[in-house]
């Protein structure tokens, strides 16, 4: 049998236990006639086993909380439900996802909306605490909410449309806080209206729609702000809530 | 598809792993792992969906260490005395005198000879791999791993007298 010159390279690929079979039991039989290589070979694959016995046991550690990757809060807030926890396993809007990859502004457009969806389905259900303002005291919750984003902010009155306003939150958003208008019809249906920072004060947006397991959401961002409307009704009529909206906020 | 943050954070045990074994030193490695966490987290949308999430990782984490080494140089009086704190908290664990000599070891090989074995030795990557890692050829990746295994092998026979120490405990 011919046999191929063992190289550095077959002693290291030896120790990784990459070689074929046959190749190995050459390298082998090679070993038992060099004690010099034999005894290079079973140093470096201590070595390795020493590695895994140092370091191993860091794969076990609790992680220190700085390096648990940054997560936005409401998806903290959402894992406390557990049908929303499934909502979002099952894809959520994985659908906006998918062409989000190919471009940044694209992918950020669809995370606020996303968000906004999700703050519509953690609030909306809520009975006794749907809002932190309620609307008797519209005039403080606008206030507070416009110092709070830094931006003059506004709930809009959709009353015409046969939705009043409930009150309003402030939500945390990935770059700051974040306002949530929320609205009802006289059947109980709520619309909420989702209000961010846009990072160009000068941008403008056409409307965009996306629909995912009930929830639809028209969003826009306009003269520096960013608007998603969210609500479990036909496209139709949200479309013409949030035209509404949009009318008001550009009179 | 399943969340990037998600199969991001799959990763992050072993970044750890790998960034403590190549700093030797528990608060650098993970300064290391966040800031590799931070930039891949803006960069993200760079990630080609589908490939190997982990060696991307792992790149990014290669050039933030190779970048900092300067920096690195001048911490190095603070790293040595963070680390001896560590030590007598630790000191009890069994592995580890096994532990500090493995990684006083380690940190008498350059660092492209350390990150080369560890790739390679501890955390399975192929030497193609490793190679695509590091930004080098293959035959690089080689011979750092040569060189690297029998320098630590060296260091380590000499070490003979720290190992003595074990049975006084």
């Amino acid at each position: 049998m011919i046999r191929l010159p063992v190289t550095e390279a077959d002693l290291h690929a030896y120790v990784d236990g990459i070689l074929p079979a046959e190749r190995a039991a050459e390298i082998e039989a090679y070993l038992a006639d060099h004690p010099e290589d034999a005894a290079r070979v079973s140093s470096y694959c201590e070595q390795t086993a020493a590695l895994h016995r140092a370091f191993d046991p860091i794969l076990d550690e609790p992680l220190p909380r700085r390096l648990e990757v940054p997560r936005p809060v409401w998806a903290r807030a959402a894992l406390r439900y557990a049908a929303l926890v499934a909502w979002i396993a099952l894809g959520g809007v994985a659908g906006w996802h998918l062409h989000a990859y190919h471009a940044a502004s694209e992918y950020e457009a669809t995370t606020w909306a996303r968000r906004a969806a999700v703050a519509h389905v953690v609030y909306s259900p809520e009975v006794r605490h749907p809002v932190e303002v309620g609307a008797s005291e519209e005039a403080h919750l606008v206030r507070w909410l416009s110092k709070r984003l830094g931006a003059s902010v506004k709930a809009p009155y959709l009353g015409d449309l046969g939705y009043s306003l409930v009150g309003g939150r402030l939500l945390p958003g990935d770059r700051g806080p974040v306002a949530q208008f929320m609205y009802q019809d006289g059947k109980g249906q709520r619309l909420t209206l989702y209000v961010r920072r846009d990072a160009d004060k000068r941008r403008e947006t056409a409307f965009r729609f996306a629909r995912e397991r009930g929830v639809g959401v028209f969003y826009w961002i306009d003269a520096g702000l960013g608007y998603a409307l969210s609500g479990e009704i036909d496209k139709p009529e949200l479309l013409r809530v949030a035209t509404a909206v949009y009318r008001q906020l550009n009179p | 598809m399943a969340d990037v943050r998600v199969l991001m954070e799959e990763q992050i045990p072993r970044l750890r792993r790998y960034a403590r074994a190549l700093t030797g030193d528990r608060s650098s490695a993970d300064d290391l792992v966040q800031d590799t966490l931070e930039r891949a987290l803006s960069r993200f949308h760079l990630w080609r969906h589908g490939s190997d999430l982990r060696a991307w990782l792992f790149t990014i984490m290669h050039n933030i260490f190779v970048n900092q080494a300067r920096t690195r140089l001048r911490h190095q009086h603070e790293a040595l005395e963070s680390n001896a704190a560590v030590e007598s908290m630790r000191a009890r664990e069994p592995d580890w005198l096994e532990l500090r000599d493995l990684e006083s070891a380690l940190a008498q090989l350059p660092h492209d000879q350390r990150a080369v074995l560890l790739l390679v030795g501890l955390e399975q990557f192929t030497y193609e791999e490793a190679a695509r890692v590091l930004g080098v050829p293959v035959g690089t990746v080689m011979s750092r791993l040569s060189r690297g295994r029998e320098r630590l092998r060296a260091v380590l026979a000499a070490g003979g007298n720290v190992s003595a120490l074990k049975v006084v405990k």
